[in-house]
Parts: structure tokens; sequence; C-alpha cells
């Protein structure tokens, strides 16, 4: 494609090269070695992104038998008035924010402790590897199993303190969205601390200890010294969690499969019924193109708040 | 710094409701996975189980074809992290050391595939794979697997690389050694631990995989172990407790021993990425 005309020199931070051949491959070398990544790329990832905007004006369906037309911005007014979708739309940022924020301060308070010189906090790091490493599949099996009405433990032990005689959880009306959001954070949290926890290590100690010794308390010790240092981290971290909560399926496909009456039902569930139970490629296709959108703004953001934070190293 | 004692009792109690919170479902399923029906069945479970059985594991096998589902997890997810691996690191290594147009475009590539929501890729790429009869076949998965992993992995090697001083190389043009042979005899040793955990890590985000290997893999024999496991809920999602815990328990174990030992990695890795 056009691009392979772009690719240029290394720039000019480093004139004069050595000797012919010599140090990084210069142009043509540089093809040969970005041209088996890039190719997958092209084809299986920018390509398909790019035909599924084009999807998303038209009226694809599976199976059918006449051939696709051309609608043009039909799906998105059809969406517009699609009250399904606005519902959708609604308990996804809901459960973005609801898993994101608690997820962040949790993190953030865990990270503070376990910067400190406490024992036992390697059991920490230790245990912090199961939520992550494992398959989102089994974490929404294995807390299926914890709010399981009759065999769960947390039944059983809100009944042991007393509390209640056992609720269904996931098929609650009310309860389901908060027990997913649980799920979520709990999930999520350990990535968020130790990315906040690396962050907290680059902050210099001696700026900690003269903020003591100026009588600062831990409160302004925090926002004078360690926030500054960790904002940053805490930016990039709290805007991709973000959106991989909002574009996260597995987990609660796992737990409520979207119920109980579409109160957990995230806008990935929502598009993935209408692409492959309903075979309404196109508007599928229409509602991905408003996540991206949605997603963009925030992306925005974080680059933003990269930028930002190269400028302060 | 000193901590007062009362702020030190504070602290530990925070570590312990922490460390309660993360281990209280793991060890749930563990325990669930060893009981035996009459206990799963008792109006008052325990947390250890008074009969500990293995007949749940026997059972989890019978009921769902996990062998084999285990054997397609394994291919692909091997499959994808070496491919992925073999063609990122060429990749990464222009990304580090040149400032041209392409590794630019690179790098924010990476940065907005991180924000993807699946479902917009999800439905071309049915499409696509449709029309090329890699629906229901395992490269097709593979070869959706390797572009997945591919962001991540970039970003971990082009840390890597950059940690090899340019020195090296710069030292070995000197002595005459072609670009090549640089590349393979200097910077690659350097790398490899780099690669090795990059490689690990292409291997267990495949191994967790759903989404994709729900859509694109219909036939149970193609079936991948994240997909299989849900077949334990059965349909109204009523599910035999006992197997679908020791299903979902050796589903982990891979994941968790490998991520145990590149976490340390992985996180330099990430923040890395994050804050660059």
């Amino acid at each position: 494609m056009t691009t392979a005309t772009t690719v240029k020199r290394p720039a000019t931070d480093r004139p004069a090269r050595a000797p012919r051949g010599a140090g990084p491959p210069g142009d043509r070398g540089a093809w040969f070695l970005v041209l088996p990544a890039l190719l997958p790329i092209l084809v299986l990832s920018v390509g398909p992104l790019l035909y599924g905007i084009g999807l998303s004006l038209t009226d694809a369906q599976s199976g059918r038998t006449e051939p696709t037309r051309w609608v043009g911005a039909l799906n998105f007014s059809d969406l517009l008035h699609d009250t399904l979708f606005w519902d959708s739309f609604r308990i996804g940022l809901l459960w973005a924010v609801g898993v994101t924020v608690p997820q962040f301060l949790l993190a953030l308070g865990l990270a503070l402790l376990l910067n400190q010189n406490l024992r036992f906090r390697w059991l920490a790091r230790a245990l912090a590897i199961v939520p992550w490493a494992m398959p989102e599949v089994v974490v929404g099996i294995m807390w299926r199993l914890v709010y399981h009405p009759d065999a769960g433990v947390l039944n059983q032990t809100l009944a042991d303190l007393g509390l209640g005689d056992g609720r269904d959880w996931l098929t609650g009306l009310a309860t389901a969205l908060p027990a997913v959001i649980v799920v979520g954070v709990w999930a999520g949290m350990p990535q968020t601390t130790v990315a906040l926890l690396a962050g907290l290590q680059n902050t210099p100690r001696e700026l900690h200890e003269a903020a003591a010794m100026d009588g600062a308390g831990a409160w302004r010790r925090f926002r004078t010294v360690t926030w500054p240092a960790i904002r940053p981290v805490a930016l990039a971290v709290t805007a991709l969690n973000f959106i991989w909560n909002f574009n996260s399926f597995a987990l609660v496909y796992v737990l409520t499969n979207g119920g109980p009456g579409g109160r957990t039902r995230l806008p990935m569930l929502f598009a993935y019924e209408e692409a492959f139970r309903y075979g309404q490629f196109g508007y599928a296709a229409a509602m991905g193109c408003v996540m991206v959108a949605v997603i963009s703004v925030l992306l925005a953001l974080y680059l933003v708040g990269r930028l930002k934070g190269a400028d302060e190293q | 710094m000193r901590t007062s004692k009362p702020a030190r009792a504070g602290q530990y109690l925070a570590l312990l409701a922490y460390l309660v919170f993360l281990a209280f479902p793991f060890l749930w399923l563990v325990s669930t996975a060893f009981k035996p029906p009459r206990e799963l069945a008792s109006l008052h479970p325990t947390w250890i189980p008074k009969d500990p059985t293995l007949d749940n594991f026997r059972q989890a096998f019978d009921e769902q074809p996990l062998l084999r589902a285990a054997g397609n997890s394994l291919l692909v997810a091997v499959s994808a992290a070496v491919i992925a691996v073999v063609i990122a690191t060429p990749m990464a290594y222009v990304m580090a050391r040149h400032r041209s147009f392409l590794s630019r475009a690179a790098t924010g590539w990476v940065v907005v595939s991180q924000a993807f929501p699946f479902v917009l890729v999800i439905i071309p790429l049915f499409l696509i794979l449709k029309n090329l009869h890699l629906i229901n076949a395992l490269p097709g998965l593979i070869m959706v697997y390797v572009v997945w992993a591919l962001p991540f992995a970039l970003w971990m090697l082009v840390g890597y690389v950059r940690a090899v001083p340019r020195e090296m190389e710069e030292a070995a043009a000197v002595d005459g050694a072609g670009r090549l042979r640089i590349l393979v005899s200097v910077t690659a040793p350097l790398l490899t631990p780099g690669i090795v955990a990059t490689g690990l890590f292409a291997f267990v985000t495949a191994w967790n995989e759903f989404f994709f290997a729900l859509v694109l893999m219909k036939s149970p024999e193609r079936q991948t172990l994240p997909v299989i496991l849900t077949h334990f809920l059965g349909a109204e999602g009523v599910a035999d407790l006992g197997p679908l815990a020791a299903a979902a328990f050796l589903a982990t174990l891979p994941s968790l021993l490998i991520f145990s030992v590149i976490q340390r990695r992985i996180t330099g890795g990430l923040l890395a990425g994050a804050v660059k």
C-alpha cells in the first residue's frame, strides 16, 4: 500500500551513520523486519475495523439470500430510537464507572499499604496473581459458586452472622448489577495495584522525608509528594481500565448473560446478541461504531495525559 | 519514618481485609471442587470438605470433552504465542531504534488497539474467515490470536530492546559485523529473557481468551477450554457444581503457573507502555 513510500531514514538525531550496513537497519532493512507483523495487522486488524465501519452503513444480515444494500445512516437512526440499546449503553457506563472508581481507590489504598514496610506483604503480592492470571470465564464461574443461593459461601456467611436469610444475588433485579460490579472490581484490582505500586516505588524517598521533617502531615505528604509522582501512571491506568471495562464481555456473559431482564446487558452483550443470535450484522456494526466514538473521546483524554506525563519526565 | 502503634494495627487490619477479599473466592472454588455431592447439597456448606473426593474431576472429564478442549487450547495458544513473538520481535526492534513515520504509526496503533471494541472487528473477521473457510478451524483462531496478542507483545518487546545498550551494537558494527549478524549474534541473545516472557504472556492471553473462540468455533470438537467450561453451566444456568468447579480449577492452573513466573516482567512492560 501507499505507506511503503513513507518509510524514512532514521530521524536526524543521529546523523552521519558509521560504515555501510552497520548499526540498526535503514529503510530497506527495516521493511523486511516490519513486514511480517505489519501484514497481519493490516489484514486482520485495521482491515476489519474499516470493513466494520463500512458494514454499519449497510443492511448486512447473516444467512440472507438477497444482496446486501447500502442504507446510509439508517442503522444509526434506528439505534437512536432503540430503547434497549440506550438501556445497555447506560448500564455499560454505570458498570464501567462502578468498576473503575472503586478499583482505583482500593488499588491506590492497597498500593500505599504495600509500599510500607509490612510483614506478609509478599502474601498480598503472591495472591494478586490469582485474579490477574485467571481466565475471565473461570472468574465468572468462581463467583457464581460464591453467590450461589444455596451452596454459596456468601449467603452462608451472612446467615452465620445473622444477617438476612439469603438472596439470589445474580438473579435479583436490584442486586444483579452491584453483584457483577463487585466481581469486576475483584478481577481488575491486582493489576491496577501493581501498576500503582511500581509508580510509588519510583517516588524519591528523600522527598517524603524532607516533607515529614518540615512537619507535613500524611495527607499533605500524599498530596504534594506522592500524588504528583504517580499521577501519570494513575491517569493512564484509570483511562485504560475504564475502556477495558466498557468493552468487557466474558465476565458478565458467564455470570448473568445480561439478565435478569437485561439489568446487566452490557453494550458488548447487546451487540453480540444482535450480531450472532439475530444475525443483524449491519446493526451490530453500527453499535460498534458508536462504542468506538465514545471510546475515542476517552482515548484522546488518555493520550493527552500520556503526553503530559512524558513532558514531566 | 515512624508509624504509631494504632496506625500500624490499622494497616495490618486493612492488609488482612484485602487478603481475605482476594483469597476467599478462589479458596471456595478449590473447596467446591473437592466436595462430594452430599456436602454440596448440605444446608450448611463448609470451607474444608469433610470427605474430600476426586470424583468431581472424573465426572468433569465424563461430562464434557475436556481433554480435547485442552488440546485445542494448547495448540492454539502455543502456535499464537510462537508466531506472535517471531513476527513482533523484528518489528519491535525497528520501533525501538528508529523514529520513522512507520514506527510512530505502529506505536499509535498499539495504543489505539488497546481500546478496540471487539464487536466492530469480530463481525468483519467472522465474514472474512467464513470466506476463507476458516470458521470452525483452528488456524483461523490462531491468526486472530496472533494479531490480538501483537500490541502487548510489541509494547513489552520495545521496552526490552531499549534496555539493550546501543553501544554494543555500534561496537559490533565497528568490528565489521553486518546488520543481520549484529541482530542475530549481539542483540537477540540479550533479548532472549524478554522474548520468552513475552511469549509466555501471549500464551496465557490466548489460553484465557473467550469471545473470539465463542464466535468463531461453533462445533464442539474445535472449541477451546473456556468455551467448553461454559457448557457446564447448562441451558438454564442449573449447573452441576462439583464438576464445574473441578474443571474451572484445572483450566486455571497453567495460567497461574506461568503468571507466577513472569508477573514481575509484565508489570514492567505494562508500566513502560502506559507512561512512556
